[in-house]
């Protein structure tokens, strides 16, 4: 059995919450306790049915506004699957929390209410969908109820929906399209008993059914997080290095380099916990002991001794810029990335995206969510991979030193 | 990958940012279930070198005498090092009037002890076993909580935490709670305890107890907790789902002596884990108001 992380995106009042309320409840997700407090809450804010919003929405400011503030996770399984759903909000000022949500998720339900069509935030969060290499967007055309269940309405919005898709460059094999009602419950879990004209799966069968496609980087990629020393009677002059392989897989006795360094050397154990394995894959967390003593430390990227030491200084990248105060060109950044960090200066800002015509255009002004490309000069040689070739090794955060804020979020282009 | 190891990759990436990125860190350990989860990734993260940093018990002074013996058990069986700040001298040291009633608890009064138990020991990173699937106030944590100076939580105007990438830059004076097991769900828990055979204290599996009732839930008879003249107490076999001390955790009917049975019981359960936690029925938003105050 493996983890399905989603997440939700779309505008205010598109129900989100609501959705992931259905799911939850049409799958028998929910103890009794949990629908009893929902019920006695929905009494209280006089409301003849359950509430479904407020499965997720759990601050109380939240509750009083009825929106959602920040990330909610919310937990399922089926037989054969487990997701973790990111419901994030809809609101403009709090995008941060649904950047926040959709990078560390694999698909994006992106809502649309199917009497307001398409929106300035259902364009932004496509945007952000392809900023973040998603790997898959479902289209979720809801409250399909209060378009008396119109075939019309629904194909309508997908030609114009597969037309922004387009216009972006976002993969269409990568997007699907269902018509639901969050609501009333049609097309959740349950077929519509309203819509014979769709014969596509329901949301949870199109989960179900999701293929996700693996990282298909497999260069190998070691992010040092923290070097073991047990200075103990057993493992006196022992020296392990805890990291993640990020991508690609090592074996015992492979040849590796650092690539700062360039310095070469074989693996010679490879600890899972306590366990010595023999070889390490992705997203493995694992401890790596090498043959010759080697200068590594935190930062350290490892990588397969093949391959070109990087010493580049400058770096053209992609930002999401989440901070109230816009971005500073006279000020230095930290710049994150794994265990690595450096100072930088951004150069110059490019071109920014405008979210109204989907053009990038010339501006100097990087304000709250605005999405643009900069040319960024280091400190130090930054190691990090083209986003597009591996999306494991290829994105970073900026920080104000002032404020220890991270302020953006960056991919390498 | 099997989702147990995707969690246990998660996991111990969390401890060993948090080894990195921090000069003082504590794990928050509460005797229950969880925390003995944190202590066993903690030792998978940093083998075989020992976990770099203590474990810290906030002792209301109510506990499980079992989870106390278990609690002495673990910190020698992995020689680990234990701070115990005791609430019975927060009590004392600050003259605090300890509630009174049948509800009696020193829920509250642990935020004391630990915020005392922070600043006396200048730890800047707190390790909790708080999971999202707990709570709905839990379920809007971040995995980097930053912490003010007062230990309060501002939950409308988090960092945002983006990929894999944890932010731990702090100020002087604040303080990061950390969640290593923020994705993980009580089922999960369960699972992993199986199949790594870890061992628990023994309120968890079906014992017998002197127990009465009261609002509908099972509470453990004990010098702490008073109950009234028609609350009558009898001897039932019961379990806990969950352990937080003896005034604030309520235990279930059950015959599950051993982890294949806890694990058919929890698949089957129509009453989710913290429907036995006496301290979140306070109130709608009793755990978001705790969490604001500095409750871990």
């Amino acid at each position: 059995m493996s983890i399905i992380r989603i997440s939700t995106a779309g505008s205010v009042d598109d129900g989100k919450s609501t959705l992931i309320g259905r799911l939850l409840f049409d799958t028998k997700s929910l103890p009794q306790d949990k629908i009893d407090a929902i019920q006695l809450s929905s009494e209280k804010k006089g409301l003849k049915e359950l509430d479904l919003a407020l499965i997720t929405d759990g601050l109380t400011a939240e509750r009083e506004q009825g929106i959602t503030i920040d990330v909610a996770h919310i937990f399922f399984s089926t037989a054969s699957r487990k997701y973790i759903i990111a419901d994030t909000p809809g609101h403009v000022e709090y995008t941060r929390n649904m950047v926040t949500g959709a990078s560390n998720s694999q698909v994006s339900m992106i809502l649309i209410d199917a009497r307001k069509g398409i929106l300035e935030q259902t364009r932004r969060h496509l945007f952000i969908a392809k900023f973040l290499e998603m790997e898959q967007v479902l289209f979720v055309i809801n409250k399909m109820d209060l378009m008396d269940y119109n075939q019309q309405t629904f194909e309508s919005l997908k030609d114009e929906l597969l037309d922004v898709c387009v216009a972006i460059d976002f993969p269409l094999d990568r997007v699907s399209f269902v018509p639901i009602s969050a609501k009333v419950g049609d097309n959740v879990v349950e077929k519509s008993k309203h819509m014979d004209w769709y014969s596509g799966p329901t949301i949870l069968g199109y989960l179900e059914q999701l293929n996700l496609r693996a990282n298909l980087n497999d260069d190998f990629r070691f992010n040092v997080q923290y070097v073991v020393r047990p200075q103990s009677a057993d493992f006196s002059d022992f020296r392990g290095y805890a990291g993640k392989v990020k991508s690609g897989t090592i074996k015992v006795g492979d040849e590796i380099q650092v690539n700062s360094s360039g310095q070469k050397s074989r693996v010679l154990r490879i600890f899972k916990g306590n366990s010595p394995i023999l070889e390490a894959g992705p997203e493995a967390s694992v401890l790596i002991e090498l043959e010759k003593a080697i200068d590594i430390s935190r930062g350290d990227t490892l990588t397969q001794s093949h391959e070109d030491v990087v010493h580049d200084k400058n770096l053209i990248a992609q930002l999401c810029w989440l901070d109230k105060r816009p971005l500073n060109i006279a000020k230095k950044y930290l710049l994150r990335h794994a265990g690595f960090q450096t100072i930088v200066a951004i150069n110059e800002v490019v071109k920014t995206l405008d979210f109204d015509t989907l053009n990038f255009m010339v501006s100097k002004l990087v304000e709250q969510n605005t999405i643009c490309e900069v040319e960024i000069k280091a400190a130090a040689p930054i190691y990090l991979d083209n986003f597009k070739r591996n999306k494991k090794n290829g994105y970073f955060i900026l920080v104000d030193r002032d404020t220890n804020a991270t302020v953006a979020v960056g991919v390498k282009q | 990958m099997n989702y147990l190891d995707e969690l246990e990759n998660e996991s111990v990436y969390i401890f060993r940012e948090v080894a990195a990125q921090f000069d003082n860190p504590v794990l928050l350990f509460s005797g229950g279930k969880d925390s003995i989860l944190m202590v066993e990734l903690a030792i998978k993260a940093f083998y075989p070198a020992p976990i770099p940093f203590p474990l810290m018990h906030i002792d209301t002074g109510h506990n499980f005498p079992e989870t106390i013996e278990f609690r002495d058990y673990l910190v020698d069986k992995y020689n680990l090092k234990l701070i115990v700040v005791s609430v019975e001298e927060t009590i004392n040291s600050k003259g605090i009037i300890e509630e009174s009633g049948k509800y009696a608890s020193r829920n509250n009064l642990q935020t004391i002890s630990l915020l005392e138990g922070i600043n006396d020991n200048k730890f800047d990173a707190c390790l909790g076993g708080a999971r999202r699937d707990e709570e709905k106030a839990r379920a809007k944590e971040r995995i980097f909580s930053v912490r003010d100076d007062f230990g309060q939580w501002d939950a409308k105007n988090q960092r945002p935490e983006l990929f894999d990438i944890l932010n731990g830059a702090i100020n002087q004076g604040e303080n990061m709670r950390v969640f290593p097991i923020s994705n993980w769900t009580e089922l999960d828990v369960w699972n992993y305890i199986r199949r790594e055979n870890i061992e628990l204290p023994s309120v968890y599996f079906a014992h017998k107890r002197n127990v009465f009732y009261r609002d509908g839930m099972i509470w453990p008879a004990s010098d702490f907790v008073f109950s009234e003249q028609d609350e009558s107490i009898v001897e039932q076999t019961v379990r806990f789902r969950t352990v937080g001390d003896m005034t604030c955790t309520a235990a279930v009917e059950s015959n599950a002596d051993n982890l294949d049975l806890i694990i058919t019981e929890i698949e089957s359960a129509l009453i989710s884990e913290r429907g036995a936690r006496i301290d979140d029925k306070r109130s709608e938003a009793a755990m978001e108001k705790r969490k604001e105050t500095g409750y871990f």
